[in-house]
């Protein structure tokens, strides 16, 4: 393994090498989708190139073969989340996907009254399905706020954590403000109450070190497509004991045992949650993708993002005419904006004219949005493969299109 | 005889062509958004409000003389520019000569990619309503 080197790994992410409108890709959407290395590309073709067959049924060679790769790529994630079974690591086929599991799954325990805790800066997907839930069965959703910098209000969670509270589902790193927020306490203090504990790690598992069994949670969901996997494919895990207790979330085939017309039973962990055919090639190559994590100075790589994170607040805050939308003291490499009376989308339109690539609008937190009383925001988003050239490029352009604007 | 839609279009095209790079037109689009006459506050109702924009967008029609009058608003400047284009061509001429025409001009200066329907500033949503407009009266 060599020292981080941002030059070496970009030649790993070939689609960094495009032009866009005639000048060089400045990619900094990775919130909502993370590029791919060679690695991981080329694992999908070798895949349906050498080793399409279906998975856990086969007596023949490609099923064996097939099957050993996709439950090899499950150990791949179990080693990298530090997860105690390779049972407790379902793949979804996203982080919706798994929240939507829990929800139902956990949610056939739960009685009418029994209460939700989630927060102010969930995305859509952490927040619609336990409002399917609470029409479903009666349960009850609370929300923690957020204050005016874009952190929890943690004195408001205390009291909102009571004996009726079944679950608290939070997300780790905000996808539109970028705060981190301290889930070890979160974490805690649920626990102290006996509440389960959901963390929402669809845009924490690209940009730090995730171990399930210090952080404690009972349950992790991701998406594949976020951590340079593919898309279509993501993980929930879930503690052991946990998982066995819950009822399946869909039927089909693979998640039985026996099947007859008077009595069906289920098979166990962790196919019990895996109905249908498994998307086999996006698990095999997700494994790649993290295989390709195991194999570069991750530390380091996190560290230049950090840099880079930190190079593009001070430079967006010498702007006068930038505000920040959410400037907690703890954030990742995500930054949230508005320049004057500029309207997002008309920043973003300049900005993609440019050759750089940001997402404007509302990043699936309309109730955030509301709270701070704006239509949306630009928000840039950068992982390791970023420059700190890139980000000088992309001040060039914000102040190019702020004079075309005003 | 006024001007046809396919005259307009056809001097919009040729305005766009002395452009030399992405700045100059979008400077110019943003002029134009900033030169639309606003739709009156009262107006911007939900039912004139075109949804799937990121952008606001409303739209209003009124028949003078068997022609149709459009007017427009948008919170976005590029949006209104393009609008303010749209309603250049479409504005002032027949429920019938709206719903057959075709709009070449805005893949011809370079406009196509807002025409993507996975793009977020409606223009698909935009055209749409100002032809159904056209229908609307066409049928009266």
């Amino acid at each position: 393994m060599s020292v981080f080197n941002v030059n070496e790994i970009r030649e790993d992410f070939p689609i960094l090498a495009e032009s866009v409108h005639g000048k060089p890709l400045i990619y900094f959407d990775n919130g909502a989708t993370a590029q791919k290395p060679q690695q991981v590309i080329n694992r999908i073709a070798q895949y349906y190139t050498h080793e399409n067959s279906n998975v856990h049924r086969g007596v023949h060679y490609l099923s064996d073969f097939a099957t050993r790769a996709y439950e090899n790529a499950r150990s791949i994630v179990t080693n990298y989340i530090n997860a105690a079974h390779s049972q407790e690591v379902i793949f979804t086929k996203g982080t919706t996907d798994a929240i939507n599991t829990v929800a139902f799954s956990v949610g056939e325990t739960l009685k009418p009254g029994d209460e939700i805790l989630i927060s102010g800066m969930e995305h859509h997907s952490n927040i619609v399905p336990w409002q399917m839930l609470c029409e479903r069965k009666g349960t009850v959703l609370k929300v923690i706020p957020v204050t005016p910098e874009g952190t929890l209000d943690l004195a408001a969670f205390d009291t909102l954590l009571s004996e009726r509270t079944k679950l608290l589902s939070i997300v780790h790193i905000s996808n539109t403000l970028g705060t981190i927020n301290p889930v070890e306490y979160l974490i805690k203090q649920a626990h102290n109450i006996g509440a389960l504990v959901l963390l929402d790690a669809a845009q924490s598992i690209q940009h730090i070190p995730i171990d399930v069994q210090a952080l404690d949670c009972d349950f992790l969901t991701f998406s594949g497509h976020k951590v340079f996997g593919p898309t279509g494919i993501g993980i929930l895990y879930g503690k052991k004991d946990i998982l066995d207790s819950l009822p399946p979330y869909q039927g089909g085939g693979d998640m039985i045992e026996q099947v007859s017309f008077e009595k069906t039973t289920y098979n166990g962990l962790p196919l019990k949650f895996e109905a249908g055919t498994p998307n086999i090639s996006g698990a095999i190559a997700l494994g790649a993708a993290f295989e390709y994590l195991n194999s570069i100075d991750r530390a380091g790589a996190f560290a230049h993002e950090r840099t880079l994170g930190a190079y593009l607040r001070e430079r967006m805050k010498a702007i006068p005419q930038v505000r920040f939308i959410g400037d907690a003291p703890e954030t990742c490499s995500t930054l949230s904006f508005l320049v004057g009376e500029i309207h997002p989308f008309d920043m973003g339109t300049l900005l993609d004219k440019q050759g750089i690539a940001v997402r404007t609008g509302h990043h699936c937190t309309q109730p955030l949005m509301n709270q701070f009383n704006i239509p949306g925001t630009v928000r840039a988003s950068l992982a390791f493969y970023n420059t700190t050239e890139e980000i000088d490029s992309f001040i060039t352009a914000v102040n190019r299109s702020i004079q075309l604007l005003s | 005889m006024s001007t046809t839609i396919n005259q307009i279009q056809d001097e919009i095209i040729e305005e766009f062509a002395m452009f030399d790079d992405w700045m100059e037109k979008y400077e110019y689009i943003i002029d134009l958004g900033k030169e639309l006459p606003l739709i009156a506050e009262e107006k911007k109702t939900e039912d004139r409000l075109i949804h799937g924009c990121q952008s606001r967008v409303w739209v209003d029609a009124d028949v003078h003389e068997g022609k149709l009058q459009f007017t427009a608003d948008s919170d976005a400047i590029i949006t209104k520019g393009i609008i303010s284009l749209l309603i250049r061509v479409l504005s002032n001429q027949t429920p019938a000569d709206i719903v057959k025409s075709e709009l070449y001009f805005i893949g011809n200066i370079g406009l196509q990619e807002h025409l993507s329907p996975t793009r977020a500033n409606g223009l698909v949503g935009m055209v749409n309503r100002l032809k159904s407009e056209g229908l609307k009266h066409l049928s009266k």
